[in-house]
């Protein structure tokens, strides 16, 4: 159960510093609560929407990273559906992402450290195969 | 209507809109020419053009395009980078084909996921200018 999410959701920009800690330690519990763990929490501040949402044009963006099961993402976002300042939100799964990215990471590290090697038979070899 | 005109076959439906084959229309005999909009359908030539000023999308010799991806080594395509991700949509919000980019397929297929992630969370529009 070790699945890692990124739970992005936009808040209406007419809420106060305060509102949105608290909603932000909200949800925080409700992961310890369940089992979970909070990696990190990104305040992005205030963006212009590319499109209106409930009729505001900006909102204020939170990201937060959880580590857990699936049962916890659906805690989660019901809790935010039902939050009337949250307008929208999108869950993405990272672990397999990342796992993707870290053995790319580490093909390129080890060809980084040891120094490639000549070719053994120079081209010609190859010529007299085929003629 | 279609309907109309299916039932009185003789009035030909001179609204505007679907024209009969040209046949019928007593405007002289002078041949359609060239550059000549108002023949629809059949006369007009296969245009190579692609979609404005952007290059590639000719008939014959396409230019050897690479994709962005590979040669930068871009492995992660996040849809929280609005301004990477807004070079491969169009004016019009539309993604735009990989014919056109040079981008190698599976890095478009996750480009076009993010695309869709980030129109989601109002990052990017579904139609219209990107703001």
């Amino acid at each position: 159960m070790n699945r890692a999410y990124e739970l992005m959701f936009i808040v209406r920009p007419d809420m106060v510093e305060e509102e949105q800690d608290k909603l932000i330690s909200t949800l925080e519990t409700a992961v310890t609560s369940s089992g979970g763990k909070v990696r990190s929490v990104e305040k992005m501040g205030k963006r212009r929407l590319a499109y209106m949402v409930r009729r505001f044009h900006d909102g204020i963006y939170v990201l937060l990273t959880v580590e857990g099961g699936g049962g916890l993402i659906h805690e989660l976002e019901r809790r935010l559906r039902v939050t009337e300042p949250v307008i929208k939100f999108i869950t993405v799964r990272i672990d397999e992402e990342q796992k993707r990215l870290d053995k790319i990471k580490a093909i390129r590290d080890a060809k980084r450290k040891t120094p490639p090697a000549p070719p053994a038979e120079p081209a010609g070899e190859t010529a007299a195969v085929t003629a | 209507m279609a309907e109309e005109s299916g039932a009185t076959a003789t009035v030909a439906v001179s609204s505007a809109g679907d024209r009969p084959a040209g046949g019928d229309r007593p405007s002289g005999g002078d041949r359609p020419s060239f550059g000549d909009r108002s023949d629809r359908g059949e006369r007009r030539p296969p245009r190579p053009g692609g979609p404005g000023g952007r290059e590639g999308g000719r008939k014959y010799f396409r230019r050897k395009k690479v994709c962005k991806f590979c040669v930068e080594k871009i492995e992660a395509i996040n849809y929280k980078d609005v301004r990477l991700l807004a070079q491969f949509v169009a004016e019009s919000g539309k993604i735009v084909p990989r014919r056109l980019t040079g981008v190698c397929t599976p890095h478009q297929r996750r480009l076009s996921s993010a695309i869709k992630q980030a129109r989601n969370i109002a990052l990017l529009p579904f139609a219209g200018r990107a703001s």
